[in-house]
């Protein structure tokens, strides 16, 4: 009975048998790439609002702090988010008859609030809490980024676990004094490492034992 | 072939009652007879031949549809989290934190009795109800009702709009057609005009109800409750010759007797009486003596479990043994006395003496009130009254005889005097005495409303039904079982446009539309006139109770006592013609028949007089005893079954033994049949047959109607908590039941631990036994470095447990833990991350039996977490063993592995993701889970974070006490204490170190955070030499 295969398709069988680890390989690491990549984790997509709301404008040309809007960053696990009230404060006075004002005078006269789209979204069996980590020195821009610089609000991280983790397993590479907290121009300083290690044992940031225990953000 | 079900045989058991012996515990008869087929049955807990599961679904299409809906999963979840939209206030008020919950004080009154609470509040929705632990009657205690009121709020069940003739109507409607029927009315000084009502304590409602009465003179009020405390009221008036409340001080007493007393489980005090009770029982902090308690009574209670010594005894059984015993301690008692152990006469009246000032005698509501007259002389003869007994005027507005003033409502209507009836609140259609006939008398009045939480069988024979506002959606005031007024705040607008009992009578005034908050602060107004008006007020409301409201305590003397025989002092106007009901006499009329069965009749622990059958977490509540969800059933004993032949089979379900298959009875009193399941209770008296009243509804909603069975059909006014003369016959038919006693064995381990206070004294250390934790023994597996930090404990003393059951809806309410229903039950699937298991010890006659409350020990050698393939359970550096829900792909290995059986799985979608209303329902701080995911009890891990979280904001440790977890904070005998076993200040630590302190199947060497202080009982010697 003569060979069915060619000599020749030795060869190929043992480059496909070889081949396919690497192709595994290459089809896992296009995974996580993909899965990190700004088109999984919408990361860097300015989000449409209902109003074009700035805060380029209103935090850097306006030097309006974050917690004027963003009232219980410092007390909830909630940032919290402005009422209609808290916009018309100023636009009462000013750019009072702007049409693109419109949608918050709409909500203020009918007692109908603003349905913002969320950009920094966590899944739902996440329980963040910022005030902890602002009471901890952690910035707004660490997390949020150049917030100031955005004329429409993205989201910089991938916030997947593992970026979570990178802080939660090095804190001391992150954090900043707490008067730093809130400015959005604090960079690291060279000695961020030393820093960070004092500050550490100044605020009393738990060992990373804990801050890594599930429990910490899961429940 | 595999036995699918096994039929305990009584016969079988009788030979081996010896066994019952000494330290054996026993969980089921069938454990205690230990047939070689149980055990067979046992070994098979697992079977391989199971072919095909009972589900309609059939397994292999089951598998498919699971394999097609797992594929479909994974393709949504590479997509993008789903759009989120943040919708902030318009105006946000002042005090709301997104983020941050706040507290409100209320209160919750069953039958008309308040319950101080205050309730936690996630931007205006009410999530959970906890204690006030500043109201001075219930000092932050609260019992399954109050807790699993949440529910009860957002059953989506609830009437949700005003009905005239069964069509959708408005409450102006309304509003006009009660302002039409006053018109005629004022005409007659509303001689057709009728108010039935319940148990009132309100001053504000009491004070409608007497203005309407004064513009109207001839109308009249009828107040009735099934199981409001009749006899209880009708003693007092027996004893004094008038109304009064009686305080019972359990933290003053040594020596207790209770006479068919369940006063720690029902009764409107019994929330304060745990505290009490539980103080001069725990023994912590080197403490060597403890109160001693007698127990006589029929059905097997939660105080029976508890007393050091219980004797069963038929109800009239009992009224001798009242007799008998207040002859003993020199009372005087004019009723003759039956045959009764003397044994025990003897010795409970000599301790009693012994205790001249520091001992009680508490009768149950379900005693004639001539036996509540004797115990007010047993008491008044010991010099207990002032010391560990008080009186104080009553705390209802009009303290009548209900069933006097309903038997005078149902003549009324007979004989067409009705022209409107306006029912608020209640249920009389459903759970009127039997041989008033209510619907029928209710069917001569021209108009009918009723206001009502449902549209129960009432309001379906009602022309106008309007829905009830919760409490929690409503203002209003109540007074507590002492007095205490507590003004109710709501926490949330009504969710149906429900109306109160205030606005609903006010629909009886010139201004219609009053609301609750005008009426009931315009009420204290008038009490507390001038300009500390507002202050009084805000503190009242604030605070959840009125400072020094509480009603004074009063001396009367007991000189109707001598009054001896039928001299009944009711202040009932005879009604003419053939009276329908006569009062009770201080003569007993049970003496009748000592041959045929009794019947008992009592409120259940789940769902009350009927008005919580809809309560889902009620229903499927194990009750204390006999671990039955969500049925009542004929309860019996172990001899009086087998006199009739009854006895039950164990099927075997989804791999666990939940359904249990007994025989059906039909119960004959008074020519009324009822057909009930029949269930067995060790140590329930024999010859009588309790039945628990609630069940049967016909109209409840979706959860109710249809389980149980109806008590109310065989219920006369005669007969309103027992009567003899039962007849029961055993039916050729069977019917399941849910269960949960069956379903682990505890195949010889020692798990409760108990002694005799002499042992205790002797060997303090007792419940370690010959074991030693075995903290240096070489594990394969790292260990974890604990001395730093917090480190997260539990204990629970078994001796202040009462198994009241609280902590397990507390913990159902905090952790949206989901309702499985009675099928799943069946399967073995009830969600419940705290259980009370039930040990019992002795004979089958009379065993003693013990709680003990089983949650996730937090084990520091988990078994669980080795095993699990995805790290779904894992260790938490504070030594907490977690669940990452999100990880968990349903294996189940863990739960194999645990062995303490805590770790539940939702083996289907058992959390309701659709009901609009039970979403507003959830604690957000928890996840709610999903199909295919373990969870168990985390040690309220939310409550940890927070107060962690807090506390490094503010740069300071978790204080002592800042963390209670939801079964602690729920628990009305102060059993369970959570804390850091790191700070030998903490309390948790102190009880840690007391010498009953054991771990559960420690010798596993898992070492558990959880550990129990061990039971002591102090027994008379000389009733344990007999």
């Amino acid at each position: 009975m003569p060979q069915i295969f060619h000599r020749s398709t030795n060869t190929i069988s043992r480059l496909t048998i070889f081949g396919s680890l690497f192709i595994v390989a290459l089809l896992a690491w296009v995974l996580s790439e993909v899965g990190i990549s700004s088109y999984a984790t919408e990361a860097w997509n300015a989000r449409q609002q209902p109003v074009q709301f700035s805060h380029k404008h209103h935090a850097s040309d306006d030097g309006i702090d974050c917690r004027y809007c963003h009232t219980s960053v410092e007390t909830s696990s909630f940032a919290g988010m402005p009422p209609t009230k808290t916009c018309m404060n100023c636009h009462r006075q000013i750019w009072a008859d702007s049409p693109a004002l419109e949608p918050v005078r709409d909500s203020f006269r009918t007692g109908k609030p603003i349905k913002w789209t969320r950009v920094n979204a966590l899944p739902d069996f996440v329980y963040f809490n910022h005030s902890i980590h602002v009471n901890k020195g952690v910035g707004c821009s660490t997390c949020h980024g150049r917030v100031d610089q955005m004329p429409l609000t993205w989201q910089v991280a991938t916030l997947q676990m593992r970026w979570c983790l990178d802080c939660h397993r090095n804190p001391e590479s992150y954090v900043r004094p707490k008067d730093k907290v809130f400015d959005m121009s604090y960079e690291a300083p060279p000695d961020q490492e030393q820093l960070g290690q004092r500050l550490m044992t100044e605020y009393n940031i738990r060992s990373t034992a804990v801050l890594i225990s599930c429990d910490t953000c899961h429940r | 072939m595999t036995k699918k079900t096994y039929r305990l045989d009584l016969e079988a058991l009788s030979g081996r009652l010896g066994r019952g012996q000494g330290r054996n515990y026993w969980r089921s008869l069938d454990e205690l007879a230990e047939t070689d087929e149980f055990k067979e049955f046992l070994e098979q807990e697992f079977p391989n031949q199971i072919s095909e599961w009972n589900d309609p679904v059939g397994r292999r299409r089951f598998l498919k549809l699971m394999g097609a809906s797992l594929a479909l999963a994974g393709a949504t979840g590479c997509l993008h989290l789903p759009k989120e939209t943040i919708v902030p206030y318009v105006q946000q008020p002042s005090e709301i934190e997104p983020g941050r919950p706040l507290y409100f004080a209320t209160a919750m009154p069953v039958g008309g009795v308040a319950t101080g609470l205050l309730v936690e509040s996630h931007e205006g929705r009410p999530t959970k109800v906890e204690g006030n632990p500043q109201h001075p009657s219930t000092l932050g205690g609260t019992d399954v009702f109050t807790q699993a009121s949440i529910l009860g709020l957002y059953d989506p069940d609830r009437s949700q709009s005003v009905s005239y003739l069964g069509e959708i109507a408005t409450w102006s409607g309304f509003i006009a057609a009660i302002q039409g029927v006053l018109g005629g009315q004022r005409a007659v000084q509303g001689a057709g005009l009728r108010l039935l009502t319940e148990t009132i304590t309100s001053p504000t409602l009491g004070s409608q109800i007497k203005t309407l009465l004064a513009g109207l003179p001839s109308a009249k009020w009828h107040q009735y409750e099934p199981a409001a405390p009749h006899n209880t009221k009708a003693g007092v008036q027996l004893a004094f010759g008038q109304p009064a409340n009686a305080i019972y001080h359990f933290d003053k007493a040594d020596v207790i007797l209770a006479l068919d007393a369940d006063f720690l489980d029902s009764g409107p005090a019994n929330i304060r009486y745990i505290r009490d009770f539980a103080s001069k029982r725990k023994l912590t902090g080197g403490g060597t003596t403890m109160s001693r308690l007698y127990s006589v009574e029929s059905n097997y209670t939660n105080t029976g479990a508890k007393a050091d010594h219980r004797l069963p005894l038929r109800p009239s059984q009992i009224e001798s043994f009242a007799a008998a015993v207040a002859a003993g301690v020199g009372a005087q008692t004019g009723l003759a006395t039956g045959p009764v152990p003397a044994e025990w006469v003897n010795a409970v009246v000599t301790d009693l003496k012994e205790h001249r000032g520091a001992s009680l005698a508490v009768v149950g509501e379900g005693q004639p009130p001539g036996v509540h007259r004797l115990g007010h002389a047993i008491n008044q003869a010991l010099g207990n009254v002032g010391n560990t007994v008080t009186y104080t005027d009553p705390v209802e507005e009009n303290p009548v005889d209900q069933i006097a003033s309903l038997a005078d409502l149902v003549q009324d209507m007979n004989a067409g005097r009705v022209q409107a009836l306006l029912i608020i609140g209640g249920n009389p259609v459903y759970n009127a005495p039997a041989d008033f006939s209510f619907a029928e008398a209710m069917n001569n009045v021209p108009l009918r409303a009723h206001l009502a939480l449902y549209n129960d069988e009432t309001s379906q024979l009602c022309h106008w039904h309007v829905p009830e506002a919760h409490y929690l959606e409503s203002w209003g005031d109540a007074r507590a079982f002492d007095g205490t007024v507590t003004i109710m705040q709501p926490l949330i607008a009504p969710l149906y446009n429900g109306k109160s009992a205030y606005e609903f009578l006010a629909t009886l005034t010139p201004r219609p539309e009053t609301s609750s908050y005008e009426i009931v602060r315009a009420y204290w107004q008038t009490k507390n006139p001038g300009a500390g008006f507002e202050t009084f007020w805000r503190k009242s409301v604030h605070d959840g109770f009125i400072a020094n409201s509480a009603l004074p305590a009063k001396t009367i003397s007991a000189a109707g006592a001598a009054n001896q025989g039928g001299q009944n002092s009711s202040q009932q106007t005879p009604a003419p013609g053939q009276p329908l009901y006569t009062p009770p006499s201080s003569q007993s009329s049970q003496t009748a028949d000592m041959n045929g069965l009794e019947i008992i009749f009592r409120p259940d622990a789940s769902v009350y007089d009927g008005r919580f059958a809809n309560n889902g977490w009620l229903q499927e509540l194990p009750k204390s005893v006999t671990k039955l969800t969500w049925d009542n059933a004929a309860l019996l004993s172990v001899d009086t079954a087998k006199k009739l032949g009854l006895s039950y089979e164990i099927a075997r379900r989804g791999g666990e033994h939940g359904q249990i298959i007994v025989d059906m009875v039909e119960l004959e009193l008074q020519g009324r049949k009822l057909k009930a399941a029949a269930w067995i209770v060790p140590g329930h008296a024999n010859d009588c047959v309790t039945l628990h009243l609630g069940y049967g509804r016909t109209n409840s909603g979706r959860v109710g109607t249809g389980t149980g069975f109806n008590a109310y059909a065989l219920r006369t006014s005669g007969s309103l908590w027992s009567a003899p003369g039962l007849q029961v016959r055993k039916l050729d038919d069977q019917y399941p039941l849910a269960c949960t006693q069956f379903q682990h064995s505890m195949e010889g381990r020692d798990i409760v631990r108990h002694a005799a206070l002499e042992e205790y004294q002797k060997d303090p250390g007792f419940a370690k036994g010959e074991f030693k934790n075995p903290l240096d023994t070489p594990s394969l597996y790292m260990s974890y470095d604990y001395d730093h930090g917090y480190k997260w404990g539990m204990s629970v003393d078994l001796n202040a447990c009462v198994g009241c059951n609280a902590c397990v809806v507390g913990c159902q309410a905090e952790n949206n833990i989901p309702v499985v229903g009675k099928e799943q039950v069946m399967n073995g699937r009830e969600m419940h991350w705290i259980r009370i298991d039930t040990y019992h010890v002795g004979q089958t006659s009379d065993p003693a039996t013990y709680f003990q409350p089983v949650m996730c020990m937090h084990c520091e050698n988990a078994p669980c977490e080795v095993v699990c393939p995805v790290q779904a359970t894992t260790h938490s550096a504070e030594g907490l063993n977690v669940m990452v829900y999100n990880r968990c792909v349903g294996t189940r290995y863990c739960s194999n592995n645990c062995p303490y059986k805590v770790r539940r799985f939702n083996f289907l979608l058992f959390a309701d993701w659709e009901t609009p209303s039970l979403k507003l329902m959830r604690n957000p701080e928890v996840t709610v889970r999903s199909r295919g995911v373990m969870e168990k009890c985390t040690y309220c891990v939310q409550r940890i974070s927070r107060a962690k979280i807090d506390a490094e904001r503010e740069g300071r440790e978790v204080r002592d006490g800042e963390i209670a977890t939801a079964c602690q904070a729920a628990c009305p005998a102060e059993a369970i204490t959570f804390g850091n076993i790191n700070d030998p200040a903490s309390k948790v630590a102190k009880l840690k170190a007391e010498p009953r302190d054991y771990g559960l199947l420690a010798e596993l060497n898992t070492r558990p955070r959880t550990t129990y202080l061990a039971a002591v009982r102090n027994p008379n010697p000389e009733l344990e030499k007999g």
